[in-house]
């Protein structure tokens, strides 16, 4: 009986180590492949390690070769992601909230029918607004520009902020918010000194959630910009698709960690607080 | 301090009637209580006097002002929460004087109120703490200085003791009833125990699905229930009731049991009731209107107006001070409330003696008292 | 001035509603109508009823772009679910290292698709990638040339996808396997129930919530899917991996044939919508019905 636990736990471990090898593998040779000159590349394989640690690769994938000027590098887009991504994720975010607190903690008519129509609107194919947002943002004159993927981001990101704050906001004691009437307190008076300051793991999760969807967008970034006022990921793919005659694979990895290095350093501070703000929505729907 | 009435107050909830024409009235000073089971729409009442849920039709009078399309804060009145509803994010101190500092009132007339509160219900150390850092029986003496502090009007009560454990509820309670006794306000008080609707209200309305059964004094509906319902609700164990039908003839004026297979009623001529013959009624007697020994009956009832019956005990039990027998009549139960000290012999025979004075008939299609 | 208050709530929340009516179904019903033109580079709003859709349908490109969407949702579905509820159980075990494993198999969610995309094409690349490490551990004859096999190429991007989102469904059925009662587990014991069979036989079947939810978001994860495939093949080689989400695109900013374009975005939606509608319906079912 004993050894078969004893077995069984090898087991366990067996796989569960299997798998860390599975995810870990891309990271590891993501980073190693950018670590090593093109000579270390062309002769070793995908595992071997760099003879030397070379962070030149790192150096040309942020800020370029400085000759020519035909090749990407990622130092301004990575301001352009930055420029849309946080206007954007707190402007929704603010949005969520009240909306939020306004659906669940003031009944008014047609309160859950909007919700139903927040929350159906997530679930949308986005190629479904392509074309008439592409239009539109032609007509406000803002195509290619930061304020345009800022208003998109904002608005397609409202269906999911309102949700968090809804489910969030729904298992808040709705007699707090009466004790609070009687004592006359009104609407934003309520939101602001007693609902916003218990809000606190729903911010976080909100936060988190809206920064990785923006900052990691490519669909919205390709296809209502291009040339300089790219985000990220657009710059990196388009990097990385070059077809000119080498290929610089460190350069290509270098840039990809670099890409993916803010959501997942907050990831690795946050990440469970995340999950579990994750988790909550989705097993509840 | 003031006057509180309600003229046929209705209330839906989508399909659902949940008020269904509510009438009362009560005077400065008065404690109301509202009892009921779940669901009867006491809370709904409640919210609605104090302006957290609206009405379909009817009108709340405070004061002999209408109030239906003032707010909650307009009203004057203060609301203890049976959850507490206390600000989490909130110390104690802040928690209590919120309401004032909404209402623009002078840092030092909240100084002052705060502090004659915090004295009276002894929460002076707790007054920096949260209220995820104080026990449920702190949390509750919390809200009702939030709600005291204010001075209000009226006080809405609902269900604030129910979280409580046993002891520290009937300790509460005694607190209210003596903070009634020295503030006289008018307290209007939801709960669905009976014995807390008893002991602390000077009137009581007792709800059933949307309505009012019986508005009055404690004792009234103590003893002389206006529905089998209030009779039922009211009382531990509750209400005997004895399935049977009235026989009449020129001499005698009595009740028969169901079951009853002798031609021995009991003799209602001294209750002086209009009934037709063989009506179907109930008779009702509480478990403590009812005596062992004839001394007792003699002793006890006005005028010698008891009744005696042959019944067969079946069931003792002991609940230390006292004990309840459930007996046989005739093929239905009857419970009796004696003191400990008395010995009953269980499936012997016996005679048991009913004080008349006590006794309720109800009819059994309107489930009115008669 | 009391009309303001009163209905605060509801003009507070009216901008944002406006917003998702204008941007969300608005959109959805202009695209529709587009459908239902000869559009081309531009729109041309004549009624031209379903031709659009006809076209579409007989497109081969269409054929082989949905083809391939059924075989990638299938096996994305299948392997994430089978990866997530393994890896589930085997950390509910009591480990002591499960905050750091959780990290390790999480982690690829927080990336984005593209730079999964970039990681992958470069590990499974047909002359320096896996293929060239097996050659150097002596293998001299493997293959692995998929990225670049018209017939191969989808299941690229079905192993890059599993590998990010996997660990999301393992995720979320942890959270539902630590919310069942341990007391059925207990009892299940106590019958004498194998641990094999307490979970085959009596966790599984609890999960059913989970397993829906799981599939739900896979299969719109798996509609949605363009970033992973224009990072990884670009659809190709050729358009062999071509998805309805890269099919629209290309057709709607390559081609200039918005009427297609938009035929395409509303099959993409109407496959959505199919899903999800009941979904909701029964999830807010279960809500009313709990309260």
């Amino acid at each position: 009986m004993l050894n078969k636990k004893r077995l069984s736990r090898v087991f366990l471990f067996l796989v569960l180590g299997l798998f860390v090898f599975y995810y870990i593998t891309p990271l590891y040779v993501m980073i190693v492949t950018s670590l090593k000159t093109m000579n270390e590349i062309r002769d070793g394989n995908l595992f071997s390690l760099p003879n030397a640690i070379n962070f030149d690769a790192w150096k040309i994938a942020w800020s370029g070769r400085g000759e020519g000027t035909s090749d990407t590098y990622l130092k301004p887009y990575f301001l352009n992601s930055l420029k849309i991504t946080i206007p954007a994720l707190l402007i929704s975010t603010f949005l969520g909230a009240i909306n939020g607190y306004a659906l669940t903690k003031w009944k008014f008519k047609g309160a859950n029918l909007i919700f139903l129509l927040f929350l159906f609107g997530t679930f949308i194919p986005y190629q479904a607004i392509l074309l008439p947002m592409a239009r539109t943002l032609g007509f406000l004159g803002i195509s290619n520009s930061p304020i345009g993927l800022i208003l998109v981001h904002t608005v397609y990101g409202l269906g999911f902020t309102t949700l968090f704050f809804r489910n969030y906001y729904v298992s808040i004691s709705d007699e707090i918010i009466k004790a609070a009437k009687v004592d006359g307190a009104g609407f934003f008076k309520i939101f602001f000194t007693i609902l916003l300051p218990v809000s606190l793991p729903i911010l976080v999760v909100t936060i988190i959630f809206q920064f990785t969807q923006i900052w990691n967008d490519f669909l919205f970034g390709v296809t209502f910009s291009f040339g300089e006022h790219a985000p990220l990921q657009v710059a990196l793919n388009n990097m990385v698709l070059t077809s000119a005659s080498v290929k610089y694979y460190n350069v290509d990895m270098a840039a990809a960690i670099m890409a993916g290095l803010p959501t997942l350093i907050i990831y690795i501070l946050a990440g469970n607080y995340f999950i579990k703000g994750l988790t909550a929505g989705s097993v509840k729907g | 301090m003031a006057t509180l009435e309600i003229k046929n107050l209705e209330k839906r909830f989508k399909q659902t009637e949940v008020l269904k024409g509510i009438n009362l009235k009560i005077n400065h000073g008065d404690f109301l209580v509202l009892l009921g089971p779940s669901g009867c729409g006491k809370s709904t009442l409640l919210n609605t006097i104090a302006g957290l849920e609206s009405s379909d039709n009817g009108e709340v009078l405070i004061n002999s002002e209408k109030v239906n399309d003032m707010e909650p804060s307009e009203r004057d009145i203060a609301f203890v929460f049976q959850s507490y509803a206390l600000y989490p994010a909130m110390n104690v101190e802040e928690n209590i004087v919120f309401g004032l500092k909404q209402r623009k009132i002078s840092k030092e007339k909240i100084n002052q109120s705060l502090n004659s509160i915090v004295e009276l219900l002894k929460i002076t150390e707790l007054l920096k703490r949260k209220p995820a850092q104080l026990s449920g029986g702190q949390r509750q003496r919390v809200a009702m200085g939030r709600a005291l502090v204010r001075d209000p009007k009226i006080f809405l009560f609902d269900e604030p003791l129910s979280n409580l454990d046993a002891k520290l509820r009937i300790e509460m309670r005694r607190e209210i009833k003596k903070l009634h006794k020295n503030l006289k306000t008018t307290m209007v008080y939801v709960t669905h125990d009976q014995t807390e609707a008893m002991s602390l209200g000077t009137k009581i309305a007792i709800m059933n699905d949307g309505k009012i059964e019986q508005f009055d004094t404690p004792e009234n509906i103590y003893n002389k229930p206006d529905t089998i319902f209030v009779a039922d609700f009211v009382g531990s164990p509750s209400m005997n009731f004895i399935s049977g039908h009235i026989k009449k003839n020129e001499n005698s004026f009595s009740f028969f049991n169901e079951y009853e297979k002798n031609n021995k009623g009991i003799n209602l001529s001294k209750l002086n009731l209009e009934i037709e013959e063989g009506k179907k009624v109930f008779f009702g007697i509480r478990p403590e209107h009812i005596f062992l020994k004839k001394e007792h009956a003699v002793r006890v009832t006005k005028d010698h107006n008891f009744v005696e019956i042959e019944v067969n005990p079946e069931l003792h039990e002991y609940i230390g001070h006292e004990q309840i027998i459930t007996f046989n009549y005739c093929g239905q139960e009857i419970l009796g409330k004696f003191s400990s000290s008395v010995n009953i012999n269980i499936d012997k025979k016996m005679n048991l003696f009913i004080d008349l004075n006590s006794v309720s008939i109800f009819d059994q299609d309107t489930k009115r008292r008669i | 001035m009391y009309w303001l208050k009163k209905n605060l709530p509801k003009i507070v929340v009216a901008p944002s509603f406006a917003v998702l009516l204008w941007f969300v179904y608005g959109f959805i019903a202009w695209t529709f109508y587009v459908s239902l033109t000869k559009s081309k580079l531009l729109p041309n709003y004549e009624f031209w009823g379903i031709h659009q859709y006809i076209r579409l349908w007989q497109m081969p490109r269409w054929h082989i772009a949905v083809e391939n969407l059924f075989i990638f949702t299938t096996l994305f579905i299948v392997l994430c679910i089978f990866i997530g509820v393994i890896l589930s159980i085997f950390l509910d075990q009591k480990i002591r290292s499960e905050g750091f494993l959780k990290t390790i198999y999480l982690y690829p969610m927080a990336l984005s698709f593209i730079v999964t995309g970039t990681a992958w094409k470069w590990i499974l690349n047909p002359t320096m990638g896996i293929e060239k490490f097996v050659h150097q551990l002596g293998f001299e004859s493997f293959q692995f040339d998929w990225l670049v096999t018209p017939g191969m190429s989808i299941y690229t991007i079905i192993i890059a996808g599993v590998w990010q989102s996997s660990g999301f469904i393992m995720a979320i059925f942890l959270a539902g396997l630590r919310s069942i009662d341990d007391e059925v587990i207990k009892a299940a014991k106590v019958d004498g129930a194998s641990i094999f069979s307490i979970y085959l036989k009596i966790v599984l079947p609890m999960m059913r919530p989970v397993f829906m939810s799981a599939i739900v978001i896979l299969v719109h994860l798996s509609i949605k899917s363009y970033d992973l495939v224009i990072a990884l093949t670009a659809g190709g080689p050729g358009i062999s991996s071509d998805m309805p989400a890269v099919f629209m695109t290309k057709m709607a900013f390559g081609r200039s044939e918005i009427g297609l374009a938009s035929a395409s975005a509303i099959m993409m939606f109407a496959t959505v919508s199919a899903i999800i509608v009941p979904y909701l319906y029964s999830e807010l079912r279960r809500e009313q019905d709990a309260k």
